[in-house]
């Protein structure tokens, strides 16, 4: 009698053992995509250690109250304007033009009673206990949005390409040695013409 | 003659279902590849505001800080208030250097020092919660903080 072929096997239940693993790993991982804004706090300052005195036109306050509506200067302001008076208050360039801070890439109205030059301008950004999270990042990302336009305006100015696209680059690891030494050096000059000098008050306890 | 038997009949052929695995083996390796286990479980909500100026997190030296009301399944037993979670468990405030400094041991040596701290917290948890965090944060010296968000801008609602 010829010899039957074995019989094959049932491949029914190989779907089966796939869908299982497949709803294993379905539920037990998440895809990661965490970004954020980036700060560096200030650390703890000794009580005897006096703060140097800033001149008023070179503060910018932004007040949030518990109800998330913004007080800037002294003037009540919609979110979205933010953005483009942290613009001009920073590129300002109030210092005349033959006392040693004068700013020359700025290209504000250079009004006297605003920044002197970007370097001593200060925001502060004072919140409520009760405001809500929500308006604190919406108002930390449009004060960064200001910063990043200024800086990617110089750069391109500069050097053709984009602050924020170089930063990420830098962070993506897509730069080796002396390349990565020079672009960092630049990254470092660009961060020093709009220095990020955000300070955050104690919220005052009502 | 058994060049002319009639043909098996009418039906259709069925379909073959023998690609079947292969299709779902390949769903299987996307997923294996493109995601991480998850290493806590959430116990509190996390609905992350929008930001769009934002930076990619480092995950290698980052320690969480996850931030809000406990999740509905815990509400009953710990409240509507907003809390903070490290690990696996609530802590308190006045807890976090050794939970943060328990989680940062965790970390590869090396990297310790530059330890960046991602908060990940509710939008709609009260900026105290966060303020008593960063102070907190201030004193052990754990200055580099990252709030993460989730892409979009708030503007735009």
């Amino acid at each position: 009698m010829a010899r039957r072929s074995a019989p094959e096997v049932n491949a029914g239940s190989m779907a089966d053992i796939a869908f299982l693993l497949l709803i294993f790993f379905l539920v037990t991982t998440t895809m990661e995509k965490d970004k954020g804004i980036a700060r560096q706090l200030p650390p703890i300052q000794e009580n005897d250690i006096i703060p140097p005195k800033i001149k008023e036109k070179n503060l910018f306050i932004v007040l949030v109250n518990k109800n998330n509506q913004l007080l800037v200067n002294d003037a009540p302001m919609e979110l979205r304007n933010l953005r483009q008076e942290a613009i001009e208050f920073l590129d300002n360039g109030g210092a005349s033009s033959n006392s040693p801070e004068y700013c020359s890439y700025c290209k504000g109205n250079r009004k006297p009673n605003s920044s002197d030059n970007p370097n001593k301008a200060v925001i502060s950004v004072q919140n409520d206990r009760l405001t809500t999270y929500n308006t604190y990042i919406a108002v930390q990302n449009e004060l960064v949005a200001a910063y990043n336009f200024l800086r990617n305006r110089e750069s391109q100015r500069l050097y053709g390409w984009d602050y924020t696209e170089a930063k990420k680059d830098m962070g993506l690891g897509r730069y080796k040695g002396k390349a990565k030494d020079q672009i960092n050096k630049k990254l470092k000059e660009i961060q020093e013409m709009y220095p990020l000098k955000l300070s955050e008050a104690q919220a005052k306890k009502k | 003659m058994s060049k002319f038997t009639k043909k098996k009949g009418n039906e259709l052929p069925p379909v073959s279902t023998a690609s079947l695995p292969d299709i779902v083996f390949m769903l299987l390796f996307f997923f294996m590849v493109a995601t991480v286990m998850r290493e806590t479980n959430l116990l509190v909500e996390q609905n992350l505001p929008k930001a769009d100026q934002v930076e990619k997190l480092k995950k290698d030296r980052s320690v969480f800080i996850f931030a809000g009301k406990p999740s509905d399944q815990y509400k009953d037993k710990y409240g509507d208030e907003g809390r903070i979670q490290i690990g696996d468990k609530y802590t308190e405030v006045s807890n976090i250097g050794i939970a943060l400094t328990e989680a940062r041991g965790k970390l590869n040596p090396e990297l310790q020092s530059s330890v960046v701290v991602a908060l990940k917290v509710d939008d709609d948890t009260n900026t105290g919660l966060v303020t008593d965090i960063k102070e907190k944060l201030r004193e052990l010296n754990m200055v580099k903080i990252i709030y993460i968000t989730t892409p979009g801008n708030q503007l735009e609602n």
